[in-house]
């Protein structure tokens, strides 16, 4: 690593723990429920209009139930959204605000990218600029952007409270865990972060695309077309080419910045435009790069906070989140390294250096690359400054290999603290075993239906990345999809799959995935690899909360110490090796190995 | 599941009419109020017309101009309603070849250039729309720009030092020189 490598590192979670700190209080006292007459901040502003949320929705704020309804409410409210959304899509050609004319989003793709949305994935088999209205970008899109977050959000909210109550029949009230996460947490934030991206060249406006006479014509080959529009055909079957010359170049536009600061904060994705946070009108400058990346990791950070307070022991908070930062550390410098070393073939090619660039933006070089690659993976972002597809071997198995870890390092908006949960968990569950002691978490008894749970939570993701790529490559239509040749073909698809169970949403993104087949296959993966999870542990939470909460004696294992942040970390790489590594030797291994052969 | 299928449609239906419609206007409100030109795409005007926006890359090909990042984006490069990158692994042979013909594009420009060509100007951005490139990569362009434009190489580095940005407060992201800008500043030198 270089030195520049490593004060942007520190620089980063220098500011991610000073901000992530009183964050983290606050959402604490959030989710505690406000006592009357302290109202401060958004809660003063908004508090009337929760109040009306909840008379129109018929809804008592202060009545609680159990798991299952709380579970089957949050299940419906993201099927409503799903079927709305594939709605407007297969509409948006009858619907205002489309200033380019687009028509209806085919089937496959719509159902896709409506469940893609629904569950925080936000994989995207389409090019944003030319396929979907400013109306479906704002109406649908950013509100997933928010719903999802407030989702994962209100599910590790269920599990906290699993732990923090003793012998209690509730996990909360879904209704308001939603409408409070959402106008509390995720508004404010978003407001100040999409301001902030404008005032440094994000765009923000409802204007047709504008066309610009540029300084110098450009010539480029099109294939000819007669007057159908049909491609015409060389004797050889190969389509004809014709030159055109054009000095007119059409600059998208859109309403992108309000859609940007929720798709960092809420841990989305979904680029306005197909390059996403490479777009200059997406990410503008090096300080929106550092803010995008700042907010990826914010609220994941903030709620490891929140949780040790609310155990009522912030050291609990404090020993996951060493967990999660000595796993990133170390992915992150991998990757640098990785990119920085290169690619030799580019020096035996005339280049002056090795160095990674192919599918990196100059204004952020390699290090902030890598750093957001590091990020948008360890977290379930997916957001991406720099092409995955062009990453070298290696550079490129750090943002897979965290993807397939199940993004419980930071993780996603909520999604990431019930996971790395889920593997403390196991982690007690195997010191149990080791010293012949039943397991026990922040004083709550690991027993059997618990297990059962974990299991099923940690398991449900690889099943379904390992037998849907299995599927993809014993098949024509899966294998048509792939871009590049060889071993990294193989990797284009695993890393999709990969992507979508684990609900990231970034691609390898040469594989051609609008098709039927991938539109329908990478749906399911998002659908099963979000709500198998989030069913399980919404039961865990249900079940903890129910129990009584033990005395610590000397013989439990103090889940705050350096011995636990090891079990922790060793339980998340052993399920992760165990599942991946033969998956990684046949792709970014062998692709390392012919690399450097050369 | 009666129960829960009016909250469902209310809290959502107005939870969208938050979120999905009084926050993106409102922040276009005040971005328009605000930040009009970088809200609207940082457009440069030149006699009343807009000749593109100095936060997205053009294609050069001229001699007489400073050229940019390669761009992978359809049909035409630099496309900006149509952005991406070449998705080009790295050990794909196309890859290298996209490189020797940039190589080769470089060197026959200047005959003069004998050494290798820096790496950013034969790699593929990833937005396909990049305006910048290293202050070094420009520098190498000097010579060839200064014989086309018939002007001393000095007066080019010059210009290239006047355009070159630091990092960002001086801590964030890479030194960079804005092509387009520079080479409308390299028009008015003609001039």
């Amino acid at each position: 690593m270089t030195t520049d490598a490593i004060l942007q590192l520190a620089l980063f979670l220098g500011v991610l723990f000073v901000l992530a700190w009183p964050l983290g209080a606050y959402i604490a006292h959030i989710i505690r429920g406000e006592p009357k007459g302290e109202q401060t901040g958004p809660i003063r502003l908004l508090a009337p209009i929760e109040r009306v949320f909840y008379k129109l929705a018929g809804v008592d704020a202060s009545e609680e139930t159990g798991w299952k309804s709380y579970a089957i409410g949050l299940l419906v409210f993201n099927l409503v959204g799903v079927v709305l959304t594939y709605a407007l899509q297969r509409l948006q050609g009858y619907l205002p605000l489309n200033p380019q004319g687009f028509g209806a989003v085919s089937p496959d793709l719509a159902f896709n990218t409506a469940i893609s949305f629904a569950t925080n994935t936000n994989w995207q088999s389409y090019t944003p600029e030319t396929t979907m209205s400013y109306l479906t970008q704002m109406l649908q899109l950013t509100v997933h952007n928010f719903f999802s977050a407030a989702t994962g959000l209100v599910v590790v909210v269920a599990l906290i409270r699993g732990f923090a109550r003793k012998s209690a029949g509730s996990v909360g009230n879904v209704w308001a865990d939603i409408t409070r996460t959402t106008l509390y947490i995720l508004l404010p934030l978003s407001v100040v972060f999409a301001l902030v991206f404008v005032g440094q060249g994000a765009i923000q406006n409802f204007k047709p695309y504008q066309d610009v006479h540029t300084v110098q014509a450009t010539t480029y080959q099109q294939p000819k077309l007669d007057k159908v529009g049909n491609a015409i055909k060389d004797a050889k079957g190969n389509p004809m080419l014709e030159d055109v010359t054009t000095q007119t170049q059409t600059l998208a536009m859109g309403p992108v910045a309000s859609q940007e600061a929720i798709k960092m904060l809420g841990t989305n994705g979904g680029g306005f435009f197909n390059a996403n946070s490479a777009h200059p009108y997406e990410n503008p400058t090096p300080l929106t790069n550092f803010l995008q990346m700042l907010a990826i990791f914010l609220i994941p950070t903030a709620l490891v906070f929140a949780f040790g307070r609310m155990v009522g022991d912030w050291r609990q908070g404090v020993a996951v989140l060493a967990a999660m930062t000595l796993i990133f550390v170390v992915a992150y410098g991998v990757c640098v390294w990785a990119e920085q070393a290169g690619n030799p073939a580019l020096v035996s090619a005339g280049a002056d250096s090795a160095i990674n660039m192919e599918g990196k933006e100059t204004r952020f070089g390699i290090t902030a690359s890598a750093l957001f690659a590091t990020i948008t993976t360890a977290a379930s972002c997916g957001a991406v400054n720099a092409m995955h597809d062009s990453f070298t071997p290696l550079g490129g198995l750090v943002p897979m290999g965290l993807i397939q870890l199940g993004e419980v390092v930071f993780g996603g908006v909520g999604s990431g603290l019930y996971g790395m949960l889920v593997y403390a968990i196991l982690a007690v569950f195997i010191a149990g075993l080791m010293v012949g002691r039943t397991p026990e978490y922040l004083g709550k008894k690991i027993e059997i239906f618990e297990m059962k749970m974990t299991a099923i939570a940690i398991l449900v993701t690889p099943i379904l990345v390992l037998a849907c790529t299995g599927i993809a490559v014993m098949l024509t239509a899966g294998k048509a999809g792939v871009a590049n040749p060889g071993a990294h073909g193989f990797s284009e698809i695993f890393y999709a799959f990969s992507s979508a169970a684990n609900n990231n949403g970034s691609a390898f993104a040469g594989l051609s995935a609008n098709t039927p087949f991938y539109n329908s296959l990478l749906a399911v993966a998002m659908w099963f690899g979000r709500f198998g999870v989030i069913v399980p542990v919404l039961a865990m939470a249900g079940s903890l909360a129910a129990k009584k909460r033990l005395n610590v004696t000397a013989g439990t294992l103090p889940t705050h110490g350096p011995l636990f942040v090891v079990l922790l970390i060793g339980s998340v790489m052993l399920v992760g090796a165990l599942n991946y590594i033969p998956g990684l030797a046949l792709g970014p291994i062998v692709e390392h190995l012919q690399m450097i052969a050369h | 599941m009666n129960l829960q299928l009016r909250p469902a449609l209310v809290i959502f239906g107005l939870l969208t009419i938050v979120t999905g419609i009084i926050y993106p206007l409102a922040v276009t409100g005040i971005a328009q109020v605000a930040f009009p030109n970088q809200a609207n795409g940082s457009l440069i005007i030149k006699d009343g017309k807009p000749i593109g926006s100095s936060l997205i890359g053009q294609n050069f090909t001229d001699p007489k101009y400073i050229w940019g990042r390669p761009s992978a984006t359809g049909p035409m490069p630099n496309n900006a309603a149509n952005s991406g990158g070449s998705n080009l692994g790295p050990t794909n042979p196309a890859l290298t070849d996209a490189v020797k013909g940039r190589v080769a594009a470089y060197k026959a420009a200047d005959p003069a250039q004998t050494g290798p060509v820096p790496v950013e100007l034969v790699t593929a951005s990833a937005s396909g729309l990049d305006p910048e490139i290293g202050p070094a990569a420009a520098m190498y362009q000097a010579h060839r720009v200064a014989v086309a434009r018939k002007v001393p190489e000095s007066q080019v580095r010059a210009l290239i030092d006047a355009h070159t940005q630091g990092r960002q407060w001086g801590l964030f992201g890479e030194p960079r020189v804005n092509v387009l800008e520079l080479n409308l500043a390299l028009d008015e030198l003609k001039a």
